[in-house]
C-alpha cells in the first residue's frame, strides 16, 4: 500500500488545473483533453486505492502525516479509512464522466480549470485528517463552485452563486471559532502543545462536556448548511437551477456530501458526547427535510429544481442514519451518500441534456420524450427507480439499512421517514410520467436521443446502480470496520449510550486505536 | 589661549551654579535604517535641485526609491540579528533588545519589524508611481521625496520610547500625506481630499497632544519606560487624568488607523487620492498608525489594559469591522469600496491588539504584513484600471476586464479573496491569527463578531469579481432585438459592440514597473498563503520590549 496515492489524487487535479490555465491556445479542445486526462488519472488512482484498500483494517490508511507549520501544531495529515473512502472513489469517477458527458456553451478553459480545482478540493476534505487541513479545503470548494454557476449558470447565475457562497461561508466563519476554540481548550486541558491533529484530539478528548456541546454547534452549523439541513436549505434550490450541467451534477454528487461527512468524521467522530446529546434535533431537523423536500419537489414546475428538492429528502434520509448511532444505519448512511452521488448526478446529467435539446426545463411544455429519445427514457428510467428505492437496485439497499439501524434506536423518527419513500415514488413517478409519457408535439417529437459521448458517460453510473443494487458485500464490508469502530468509540465516551443489544458490535470486537506517530510516508507532502 | 581655557575649566570646576547639560549616549548603529530612509529622501531633494537633468530621468528617482528602501531592509538585518541573538553563558556580547537616546529610541523586533515593512509599502508603491506620474504629467522628484520622508515618520513611530517623539513621528508622517494627497494639480477632488485629511488630521494630532500632556500631569514623564514603571509601583488615588489621557491618545491614533467612529475621513481622501499614494496610505500609513498604537498601549498602559483600555477597544473593534464592512457593500466606486473595506480590516487587526498578549501582538503583526502586501496590490491593479485621468473607478469600469485583461482580473481576484480571508492566500493565516488570538484570550464574542463580518465583507468582494468576470458590458448596453434579421442582428451587434467600445474608454496599459510591484505583491500574497511560517516566525519574534537605556 503505497501512502502516496493519496497525495497524488490531490495533487493530479491541481496540478492538471495549473496546466489547463496555462496551456496557451484559445480553442477548448486541448483544455478539454488535458482536464479529461488529469481526472481521469485521478479516477484510475481513487479506484486503484479501492483495490488496495485493506478490508481487515479499522484504522486510517494511505496515511501521510508531515508537519506544515510546526508552531501551530498543524500538519498535513491525510488518510482514509472505509468511510471516506468511497466518497473518494465517488469524486474520482464522477469528474472525468461529468467532462465527459458535458461540454461547457463558452470559455472552455477557465471552466474545465475550476472544474478539477473543485475536484483536487473535495478529494482533499474526505482524505484531511487534521481540523486546519479540512477547514482550508472546506472553504476552498466554495471559490471554483462560486464561479461555475456565476460564470456559467443560466438565468440569475449570480444571484444564485452569491447566496451560494454566503450561506456556506457564514457556517464555516462559525466553524473556524469552533476549531480554534477546540484547540485552545484542548491544549489548556492536557497540558500539551497546541495541535490540530483530529486523531490526537479525538481519541484524548479533554474538553468539558459544556464547551464541546457548544463546539459541536458550531461545527454543525457549518454542515447543516452544507448538507443542507431543512431550516438553512434555501440556497439549495437556487444553486442547483442555475447552475450549469456540470457544477448540478458535482453539488449534488460530491459536494453536499462535504455536509453529511463532516457530521460522521467531525461530529460523531470529534464529539460523541454531544452529538448523541443534540441526536434529537438532528433526527428531527432529517425528517423533517424528508417530508418537506419530497412535498415541495412534487410542486414544481421546472425538473431541475424537482431534482433539486428531491436531495433534501435524500440528505435528510443520510441525516437520520448518522444520527441513529448504530452500525447499520451508520453504514447505510454512507451507502446512501455514495447512491446519491450516483443517481442524482445521473439524474442532473439527463436533465441537462434534456435542457440542452429542448433549451426548456418546464415540465409543462415537454411530454412524450419516450417516442423520441426511447434509450434516453430507458436510462431516466432506471435512474429514476434508484433514486426511488427499488429493491434490486442500489437506492433500496442504503434506505433499507437506514431505517432498520434506526428503528433500534430512533424509532419514531424512522417511522415517520419511512412514509419519505412512499412520496419519492409519487413525485418522481409522476414528473416521469409527465416528461416522457403521452403524445409527443412540436419539438418534442423531434428531440435526439442520447450521443454516443453521453451514453458513455452514463454508462458506468447505469453499471454501478445495478451492481451495487444486487451485491453491496464489495462495499459493506470494506466500511464496515470503520463503521463499527466509530461505534464503538461513540459506546466508549458517551456514558448513557444504550444502543439495543442486537445493533451493537459483537463481544469479540476489539476498537482499533489509529496511531498518529510513525506513519510518516515517504511519498511527497503537499 | 591655553591659559583662558584652563581658567574656564577652573571656573567651571569650581563653580557648581553652571549647568553642565548631560548629552544622552547614542547608539548611532540603531539609526542606520531610519537614516537611509530620511537621509535618503532629503539627498534627493538636494541633489535634485542641484541637478536638475536628474530631477527628469523618472527612471533614475523610481530607482533610487527603490534602492533606498531596500537599503533600509538591508540595514536592518544586522539590526535585528542582534536583538535576537541570545549570548552564551559566560560570552560577553551585545544581544537582545536595547534602547538609546536616553531611552527615547527603542530597538526591538517590533520596531525592525515594523520599519521592514515600511520601507516594503514604500517601495511598491514608488515602482507603480513611476508611470503614473508620467501619464498624469506630474514627474517630479518631490512625491518620492515625501513617500521617504512620510515612511521615516512611521520609522519614528515604531521605535519611540517617548510619547514626544511618538508625536513628531507622527507629524513627519502625516505632514508627507497630506501633500502626497493633494499632489494631482488638475484633479479637484485629489485637492479636496488633501484639504479634508489635512484638517481632520491636525485636529487628531491636537486630540493627541493633549492625550500627552495629560498622561504626562498624571504621572510625570512622557517616556514609555518611565510611565510603565510608575504605574506598575503607584495606585493613582485619582486616576481620571490619566483616563483622559489615554482616551485622547487613543483617538489620535484612531484616527491614523481610520478606526470606527474616526473613520470618516477615509473614503473621501482615499477616493479623491492619487491611486498610488492611496496605495501607500492604505499599507505603510496604517502599519505606522498601529506601530504608534501597539507600542503606546501594549508597553507604557500594559496595567490599565484589563479593565480600562481593552473593554473599550473591543467595542472599537466590533465598530469598526462592522461598519467598515457594511458600507463597503453599498459603495459603486471600486476606490470607496476597498476604502470601507480597509477600514474593516484596521478592525480585524485591533482584534489582535485587543487581546493584548503575545499571541495577539504577533497575529496583528502578521495582518499588517500580509495586509500591507494585499492592499498596495490592490491598491496598484485600480491604479492601472484608473487608466489616464484617474477617474475610472466606478464599478461599471471594471464590467467584462477579465475579457480585456484576463491576467490583470486575475491577480486582482486573488487579491480580493485574499482580502476575504479565502485558503491559501496570506489573508486567511492573517484572519486566522488574529482570530486565534481573540479565542486563547476567550474573547468568543469578538471572535464570532469578527468571522461574522469577514462574511459580510465577502460579499463586497465577490461584488468586484462579479462585476470582472460574470458582467458582460453588453448587457450594459441593451440587448439585440430577437425579431431582427440576420443581416439587422449583425448590424446591430457591430453598432453594439462600438457603444460598449466607446462606453470602455481608452485600452488599459500594463507598465513594467507597476507589473512588478502587483507581481511582488501577488508572490508574497501567495507563497506567504501556503508557507505561513514565512513571516509568522518572525512575527512572533518580533514582541515589543521596553529596555531601559544603559541596561
Amino acid at each position: 500500500m503505497t501512502p502516496a496515492l493519496l497525495n497524488l489524487a490531490i495533487a493530479v487535479p491541481a496540478i492538471g488545473a495549473l496546466i489547463v490555465a496555462f496551456v496557451p491556445g484559445g480553442r477548448g479542445d486541448s483544455a478539454r483533453m488535458v482536464a479529461l486526462m488529469a481526472s481521469a488519472i485521478t479516477g484510475v488512482i481513487t479506484v486503484s486505492m479501492l483495490l488496495d484498500f485493506d478490508t481487515s483494517n479499522a484504522g486510517f490508511q494511505f496515511v501521510t502525516n508531515r508537519t506544515w507549520i510546526s508552531d501551530f501544531g498543524i500538519s498535513w495529515h491525510v488518510g482514509i479509512d472505509g468511510i471516506s473512502l468511497f466518497l473518494v472513489v465517488l469524486t474520482g469517477l464522477l469528474f472525468p464522466l461529468t467532462i465527459v458527458a458535458i461540454t461547457p456553451e463558452h470559455d472552455p478553459k477557465p471552466y474545465y480549470a475550476w472544474l478539477l480545482v473543485l475536484q483536487a478540493g473535495s478529494i482533499g476534505v474526505f482524505a484531511a485528517l487534521d481540523l486546519f487541513v479540512f477547514f482550508v479545503f472546506f472553504e476552498i470548494v466554495l471559490v471554483p463552485m462560486y464561479m461555475l454557476i456565476g460564470g456559467w449558470g443560466h438565468g440569475r447565475r449570480v444571484y444564485a452563486a452569491v447566496k451560494f457562497f454566503l450561506y456556506t461561508m457564514v457556517g464555516s466563519a462559525l466553524m473556524l471559532v469552533g476549531i480554534l476554540a477546540l484547540v485552545s481548550l484542548q491544549a489548556k486541558a492536557t497540558g500539551d502543545p497546541i495541535t490540530f491533529d483530529l486523531v490526537t484530539i479525538a481519541e484524548n478528548f479533554q474538553v468539558s462536556e459544556n464547551a464541546a456541546r457548544w463546539i459541536f454547534l458550531s461545527f454543525a452549523a457549518a454542515f447543516a448548511v452544507k448538507v443542507p439541513l431543512f431550516p438553512v436549505h434555501t440556497w439549495l434550490p437556487d444553486a442547483h437551477t442555475e447552475a450549469p450541467t456540470a457544477g448540478s451534477v458535482i453539488l449534488a454528487g460530491v459536494m453536499l456530501k462535504l455536509g453529511t461527512y463532516g457530521f460522521v468524521r467531525f461530529g460523531l467522530y470529534l464529539f460523541p458526547e454531544a452529538s448523541h446529546y443534540f441526536a434529537p434535533l438532528f433526527l428531527t431537523l432529517g425528517v423533517i427535510g424528508i417530508l418537506y423536500g419530497a412535498a415541495v419537489a412534487t410542486m414544481q414546475k421546472d425538473l431541475k429544481r424537482l431534482v433539486a428538492y428531491s436531495s433534501i429528502a435524500h440528505l435528510g434520509f443520510i441525516i437520520l442514519g448518522i444520527f441513529a448511532f448504530t452500525v447499520q444505519s451508520l453504514e447505510g448512511a454512507i451507502f446512501q451518500m455514495v447512491n446519491h452521488g450516483i443517481s442524482t448526478g445521473a439524474l442532473f446529467m439527463l436533465v441537462g441534456m434534456i435542457y440542452e435539446r429542448r433549451h426548456t426545463r418546464m415540465i409543462s411544455e415537454l411530454g412524450g420524450l419516450q417516442k423520441s429519445a426511447p434509450i434516453m427514457a430507458g436510462v431516466f428510467t432506471v435512474v429514476m427507480l434508484s433514486s426511488i428505492g427499488l429493491p434490486g437496485l442500489n437506492g433500496f439497499v442504503g434506505e433499507f439499512l437506514i431505517l432498520l439501524g434506526a428503528f433500534g434506536t430512533a424509532r419514531w423518527w424512522a417511522v415517520v421517514a419511512a412514509a419519505g419513500v412512499i412520496l419519492a415514488a409519487l413525485y418522481l413517478l409522476w414528473a416521469y410520467q409527465r416528461v416522457f409519457h403521452g403524445e409527443a408535439e412540436g419539438d418534442n417529437a423531434t428531440m435526439a436521443d442520447l450521443r454516443f459521448s453521453e451514453g458513455l458517460a452514463l454508462l458506468p453510473l447505469l453499471a454501478l446502480i445495478v451492481f451495487l443494487g444486487i451485491y453491496p458485500k464489495p462495499m459493506l464490508e470494506r466500511m464496515e470496520p470503520a463503521v463499527m469502530n466509530l461505534v464503538a468509540h461513540i459506546e466508549e465516551e458517551v456514558p448513557d449510550f444504550n444502543p439495543p443489544d442486537d445493533f451493537t458490535p459483537p463481544d469479540d470486537f476489539e476498537r482499533v486505536v489509529p496511531t498518529v506517530a510513525g506513519e510518516t510516508a515517504e511519498g511527497e507532502g503537499e | 589661549m591655553n591659559n583662558l581655557l584652563h581658567l574656564s575649566q577652573s571656573v567651571l570646576a569650581q563653580n557648581e551654579a553652571i549647568p553642565q547639560l548631560p548629552t544622552p549616549e547614542i547608539a548611532w548603529s540603531a539609526f542606520i535604517p531610519l537614516l537611509i530612509l530620511a537621509v535618503g529622501g532629503l539627498l534627493l531633494l538636494t541633489f535634485t535641485s542641484l541637478m536638475p537633468a536628474f530631477a527628469k530621468s523618472s527612471w533614475a528617482l523610481t530607482g533610487y526609491t527603490v534602492a533606498v528602501a531596500i537599503g533600509t531592509i538591508v540595514a536592518c538585518i544586522p539590526l535585528w540579528n542582534r536583538v535576537q541573538r541570545v549570548c552564551e553563558a559566560g560570552e560577553v556580547c551585545q544581544a537582545g533588545a536595547f534602547s538609546t537616546a536616553a531611552g527615547a529610541w527603542g530597538v526591538d523586533g517590533f520596531s525592525i519589524f515594523l520599519t521592514i515593512l515600511m520601507a516594503a509599502s514604500v517601495a511598491l508603491a514608488a515602482l507603480v508611481m513611476h508611470d503614473y506620474l508620467e501619464t498624469e504629467g506630474l514627474t517630479g522628484p518631490e512625491p518620492y521625496v515625501l513617500l521617504m520622508l512620510s515612511a521615516s515618520g512611521g520609522v519614528i513611530m515604531a521605535s519611540a520610547n517617548d510619547l514626544i517623539v511618538v508625536f513628531i513621528g507622527l507629524e513627519i508622517l502625516s505632514i508627507a500625506v497630506y501633500v502626497l494627497a493633494g499632489m494631482h494639480l488638475l484633479r479637484l477632488a485629489s485637492q479636496e481630499a488633501a484639504v479634508k485629511y489635512l484638517v481632520l488630521g491636525a485636529f487628531a494630532s491636537a486630540f493627541f497632544l493633549y492625550g500627552i500632556s495629560m498622561v504626562y500631569g498624571a504621572t510625570g514623564s512622557t517616556s514609555l519606560i518611565d510611565i510603565q514603571g510608575f504605574l506598575a509601583t503607584n495606585v493613582l488615588t485619582s486616576n481620571g487624568t490619566l483616563l483622559a489621557g489615554i482616551a485622547m491618545l487613543l483617538i489620535g491614533f484612531g484616527f491614523k488607523i481610520a478606526a470606527v467612529p474616526f473613520h470618516a475621513w477615509t473614503p473621501d481622501v482615499y477616493q479623491g487620492a492619487p491611486s498610488p499614494v492611496v496605495a501607500y496610505m492604505a499599507s505603510g500609513v496604517k502599519v505606522a498608525g498601529f506601530a504608534g498604537l501597539m507600542r503606546v498601549f501594549l508597553l507604557a498602559f500594559t496595567d490599565y489594559a484589563a479593565d480600562d483600555w481593552r473593554p473599550v477597544m473591543l467595542v472599537l473593534a466590533i465598530a469598526t469591522m462592522a461598519v467598515g464592512a457594511v458600507l463597503a457593500i453599498v459603495q459603486t466606486d471600486v476606490k470607496r469600496t476597498l476604502a470601507y473595506s480597509s477600514i474593516s480590516h484596521a478592525g480585524f487587526i485591533m482584534v489582535g491588539v485587543h487581546a493584548a498578549s503575545d499571541v495577539g501582538v504577533s497575529a496583528a503583526l502578521f495582518y499588517l504584513a500580509a495586509y500591507t502586501f494585499i492592499v498596495a496590490g490592490s491598491f496598484g491593479v485600480i491604479t492601472l484600471v484608473g487608466r489616464k485621468g484617474d477617474n475610472l473607478h466606478a464599478l461599471s469600469d471594471y464590467h467584462g476586464l477579465s475579457r480585456r485583461r484576463p491576467m490583470l482580473a486575475v491577480v486582482f481576484t486573488i487579491f480580493l479573496l485574499a482580502q476575504a480571508g479565502v485558503p491559501l492566500t496570506s489573508g486567511f493565516f492573517a484572519k486566522f491569527y488574529v482570530i486565534r488570538a481573540a479565542v486563547e484570550g476567550e474573547s468568543y464574542v469578538l471572535a464570532i463578531a469578527a468571522m461574522i463580518t469577514a462574511v459580510i465583507g465577502a460579499f463586497l468582494y465577490l461584488r468586484i469579481i462579479v462585476a470582472m468576470f460574470m458582467s458582460d458590458p453588453l448587457d450594459d448596453h441593451g440587448e439585440i432585438d430577437a425579431n431582427l434579421s440576420d443581416e439587422e442582428a449583425a448590424a446591430a451587434r457591430i453598432e453594439l459592440r462600438d457603444k460598449v467600445t466607446a462606453a470602455e474608454g481608452p485600452p488599459i496599459r500594463i507598465p513594467t514597473l507597476a507589473a512588478v510591484s502587483i507581481g511582488l505583491a501577488l508572490l508574497v500574497t501567495v507563497a506567504v498563503g501556503f508557507l505561513p511560517g514565512l513571516v509568522s516566525g518572525f512575527a512572533n519574534d518580533a514582541l515589543p520590549q521596553l529596555v531601559a537605556a544603559g541596561s
